[in-house]
């Protein structure tokens, strides 16, 4: 059973920046573009596992520290030519916390 | 409603145009494309390979009907249009139908230029243009023997060539004395010549077609003198025409080709116009690159960017037949105000002339061994002076130094399965594969689509003669590159404009010079953050957001998401409370391995991203600060122990090699910056492959500069010689700071020698006395701002503890 949980404030996290939330199943990285936007996704790049929460963000993409490959944010899926796609998560943004859909 | 744009003009050109477009406006635009002939668009290039039976139509393809679907473009083949309403903005097609335009692209292409001697309108004589005639001359060869080809140049030899592995016998004719004569010289032309001979082509030179002879299908031809041959076919090779039919019978101006400006707009301005049709500045262009440039402007244009000049191309040529290793460009017959360098090895077969003109390469034409062609053209773009290595010129850029493939850099003879790109194990075939099958014209293409070139950079070399060797002649040649996809701006331009208008924001910088994106992206937010910190220390705040990882982390990210720490040690030299810290620290966050560096430091790996901000607490307690191991900025200091121990050292390196280190530690710089200083010639500390070496000497300091390990090794050049431990210092600094203020973000002190001069920068930092004290005192500036210890401020004092904390635990 899916349930929201409440994972921090949006001001928490920086503009442009990633910040991790830390789950039994792995780190989950938390993504704010540079208009307020949340996006969450599993934080390994579908390449090499890299973790995307290190890298820069930019417009709705975030691209990976350690091979530059550039992933969708509201997807998962990596941008052409490369292939490959990573978990996401369901955000939700109310009174400015955000929480994710989990299990 | 969306505005209408109809293309006249399926070909290479005129669809770039629609690609560039779609890129940066995918939604502006209702598209119609009108094309003549029944096929999608392909590489009109690569007729010849096809022709020589080495690639299929199929391969050919560059956007098939399926593309113009997915894109919602409306294809018609099979239609020419006939005519152009401009007040009413329709044009007519042959069949009478009728479509309304708000823009219209004009990329009509150009024709073979048919002789009109007598006969020349018989069955079998055609031009070598589409693939049409590919098909013709095909069947052709299955039933027919004797091929003529009218015209030695490009487009005909690689014709005569085809005809001939399709088993004809072939003869071609040529007017003047050498072949391809508008790119060789006749030592060229001649050398060229000898070698078809030996594949089998048959030559008559300065031999005027008189009449081509046959009832309703050729028979043969005949020359001036009575000279006949014969003849089952003849293909009229003789030079193309820009197709400007359709712009005249409509009236807009034309010339040889239908006149546009900077921005290929006709003298209508609904009307644009690109390709092989157009005539810019008074030239025509017939090869890929300079059509593709024009498109690019093209597109921004009718995106109405507005931004972006198309200012003329210079081009180079490459002859596709296999086998035969061909380069030209600019002007390589050169007159008297030139210089010519020639290399004649007719054993071998290798012939190379380059032109200069004030030391500068004016033109170059190669025969054999072409392996150079792209750097001396890139050169001859880029205006280099070659002043500094005019002595080593003629052999080539493998001999400045190496090129990181131990020699093997001719990309002919390499295997399909020979590794190209030893970063990201991609071999000659994986790229070849990718540029037939994705069709790829650009190093750019190559790189996003194949990784190769994409990481170190050393084989950008090779990968371009791939790229010359497959698709042909194709590199940009646009001036100024760009700094990344963002923007059409350079380097030099970002950084002139921070400069003049005095911008202090990467918003401003973005807005000022017409960024395409919102906030940029992973290749120009770095370098615009060091482009504004380094103009406006103090000024301009850094944004940690726009650093790479490790800049922002102050430590290195590994494979596996740990980090490694890297504490500073002055020059080299440590302390035994020192190694106690580091040993204690080792134990303390379990590090999985502690390694000596090649810069005399130590590297402890395998700490966890929490952890760094404790590690970093308990080194600065025994006194330690970050090595910047992980920054573009200034790592090591590398020193030997000079005369305080050494039998042979001269003067203490030791102690200004700490002296250095003290003076530069904390400075970004556009790349790692890395010194060295040795205490006598037998140079132990190596400092002659630093970006600033001093090699102490008996009567002082020699300075030297530029130099760097790694992928290409290229050794210093000398800047001059101090007698005093302060000028030294004063020189490394002044040194320092005109390499921040002038080189390209991600550029090493060596390329960027390479591209300025070393005459400039002596010129800046020697012979002018009072500039070297500017450029030091504002090293000492900007050091006033940097030079503080990232450590410390995020162990004790909390800042961006963010980074190092997880936003929740949920395990």
């Amino acid at each position: 059973m899916s349930k929201w949980i409440e994972v921090g404030a949006v001001e928490d996290i920086p503009k442009l920046g990633s910040r991790v939330i830390k789950t039994k199943e792995g780190d989950i990285a938390v993504f704010r573009t540079s208009d307020d936007n949340v996006f969450a996704l599993r934080d390994s790049c579908p390449h090499k596992q890299g973790p995307l929460s290190q890298g820069i963000v930019h417009g709705n993409v975030v691209t990976c520290p350690l091979h530059n490959w550039n992933i969708d944010l509201a997807s998962g899926e990596a941008l052409g030519p490369d292939e490959g796609c990573t978990g996401k998560y369901e955000v939700k943004i109310e009174a400015g916390t955000v929480s994710l859909l989990m299990k | 409603m969306k505005e209408k744009l109809i293309l006249v003009g399926n070909g290479m050109a005129g669809v770039r145009a629609l690609e560039e477009l779609l890129k940066i406006a995918p939604e502006m635009y209702d598209i119609t494309v009108f094309g003549a002939e029944p096929y999608g668009n392909y590489n009109r290039i690569l007729l010849s390979p096809v022709l020589a039976g080495e690639k299929t139509i199929d391969e050919i393809m560059l956007n098939d009907l399926q593309w113009y679907k997915d894109n919602g473009i409306t294809l018609h083949t099979n239609k020419k249009i006939v005519d152009i309403n401009r007040r009413q903005r329709k044009v007519v097609a042959d069949d009478g139908s009728e479509e309304s335009y708000d823009r219209l692209l004009l990329a009509t292409g150009s024709n073979p230029f048919i002789i009109p001697v007598p006969g020349h309108e018989l069955t079998g004589v055609i031009g070598f243009r589409d693939i049409h005639d590919v098909n013709t001359m095909l069947e052709t060869s299955n039933k027919h023997k004797h091929a003529v080809v009218i015209g030695g140049g490009l487009l005909g030899l690689e014709a005569a060539n085809g005809l001939m592995l399709q088993g004809m016998s072939v003869t071609v004719v040529h007017l003047m004395e050498t072949l391809m004569e508008r790119q060789l010289d006749n030592v060229a032309g001649d050398m060229l010549k000898q070698s078809l001979e030996d594949k089998g082509l048959q030559f008559l030179m300065t031999a005027q077609t008189e009449a081509i002879l046959g009832d309703e299908r050729v028979k043969g031809v005949r020359f001036k003198g009575g000279l006949e041959i014969a003849a089952d076919i003849v293909v009229m090779a003789a030079g193309i025409r820009p197709n400007i039919e359709l712009a005249k019978k409509v009236g807009l101006h034309c010339e040889r080709g239908i006149v546009v400006n900077d921005t290929m707009q006709t003298f209508d301005p609904k009307i644009y116009s690109v390709g092989e049709c157009v005539q810019h500045r008074g030239e025509t262009y017939g090869l890929v690159a300079p059509l593709f440039e024009q498109a690019k402007v093209c597109a921004n244009h009718l995106a109405k960017h507005g931004i972006g000049r198309y200012e003329g191309s210079v081009t180079s040529t490459k002859l596709k037949v296999t086998g035969i290793d061909l380069f030209s460009a600019g002007d390589f017959l050169g007159d008297n105000t030139t210089e010519d360098l020639v290399m004649k090895d007719a054993a071998r077969g290798v012939y190379k002339k380059i032109v200069l003109k004030d030391n500068k390469i004016h033109g170059a034409v190669m025969y054999g061994d072409t392996v150079d062609g792209a750097w001396y053209f890139q050169m001859l773009r880029d205006g280099t002076n070659v002043s500094d290595f005019r002595d080593s010129l003629m052999f080539g850029q493998a001999h400045l130094g190496d090129s990181g493939h131990g020699g093997e850099n001719a990309v002919a003879n390499m295997s399909d399965d020979m590794e190209v790109c030893g970063c990201n194990g991609i071999t000659k075939g994986d790229v070849v594969k990718a540029i037939t099958t994705k069709g790829l014209f650009t190093l750019d293409d190559v790189r996003c689509h194949t990784k190769a070139s994409a990481s170190c950079g050393s084989c950008t070399g090779l990968v371009e003669q791939i790229l010359a060797s497959t698709v042909g002649d194709y590199s940009e040649s646009s001036k100024a590159k760009s700094i990344c996809k963002c923007t059409e701006a350079g380097h030099d331009e970002i950084r002139a404009t921070i400069k003049d208008q005095h911008l202090i924001t990467m918003d401003s910088v973005r807005k000022t010079l017409g960024w395409k994106t919102e906030d940029g992206c992973h290749v120009c937010r770095p370098a615009l953050n060091y482009y504004l910190i380094s103009a406006w220390p103090g000024e301009a705040k850094d944004d940690p957001q726009s650093r790479y990882i490790n800049e922002r982390v102050h430590a290195n990210i590994q494979k596996d998401g740990t980090y490694s720490v890297v504490p500073r040690m002055w020059g080299g030299v440590t302390t035994p409370n020192e190694l106690r810290a580091i040993a204690d620290a080792a134990d303390k966050f379990n590090v999985s391995m502690v390694k000596v560096t090649g810069g005399q430091r130590i590297d402890l790996f395998g700490i966890q991203k929490e952890d760094l901000p404790e590690i970093w607490g308990d080194l600065n307690k025994a006194g330690m600060v970050s090595g910047h191991a992980y920054g573009k900025s200034l790592r090591t200091v590398k020193t030997c122990v000079g005369s305080e121990w050494c039998r042979f050292g001269t003067q203490d390196s030791t102690g200004l090699g700490i002296k250095m280190e003290k003076l530069t530690w904390g400075s970004w710089t556009p790349h790692k910056y890395k010194i060295a200083a040795s205490g006598c010639p037998r140079n132990c500390a190596e400092a002659t492959i630093k970006d600033f070496g001093v090699v102490c000497v008996d009567s002082g300091y020699e300075l030297h500069v530029g130099g760097n390990g790694g992928i290409k090794v290229r050794a210093t050049d000398l800047l001059c010689r101090v007698t005093t431990e302060e000028e030294a210092l004063e020189y490394c600094a002044a040194f320092m700071q005109i390499y921040r203020e002038e080189a390209h973000y991600l550029e090493r002190t060596a390329p960027w020698i390479e591209r300025v001069g070393l005459a400039y920068v002596k010129q800046r930092v020697v012979e002018d006395d009072e500039n070297r004290k500017v450029l030091e005192a504002r090293f000492h500036e900007s050091q006033k701002h940097f030079q503080v210890d990232p450590w410390a401020e995020r162990a004790s004092a909390g800042v961006e503890s963010y980074e190092y904390n997880a936003l929740k635990d949920l395990t």
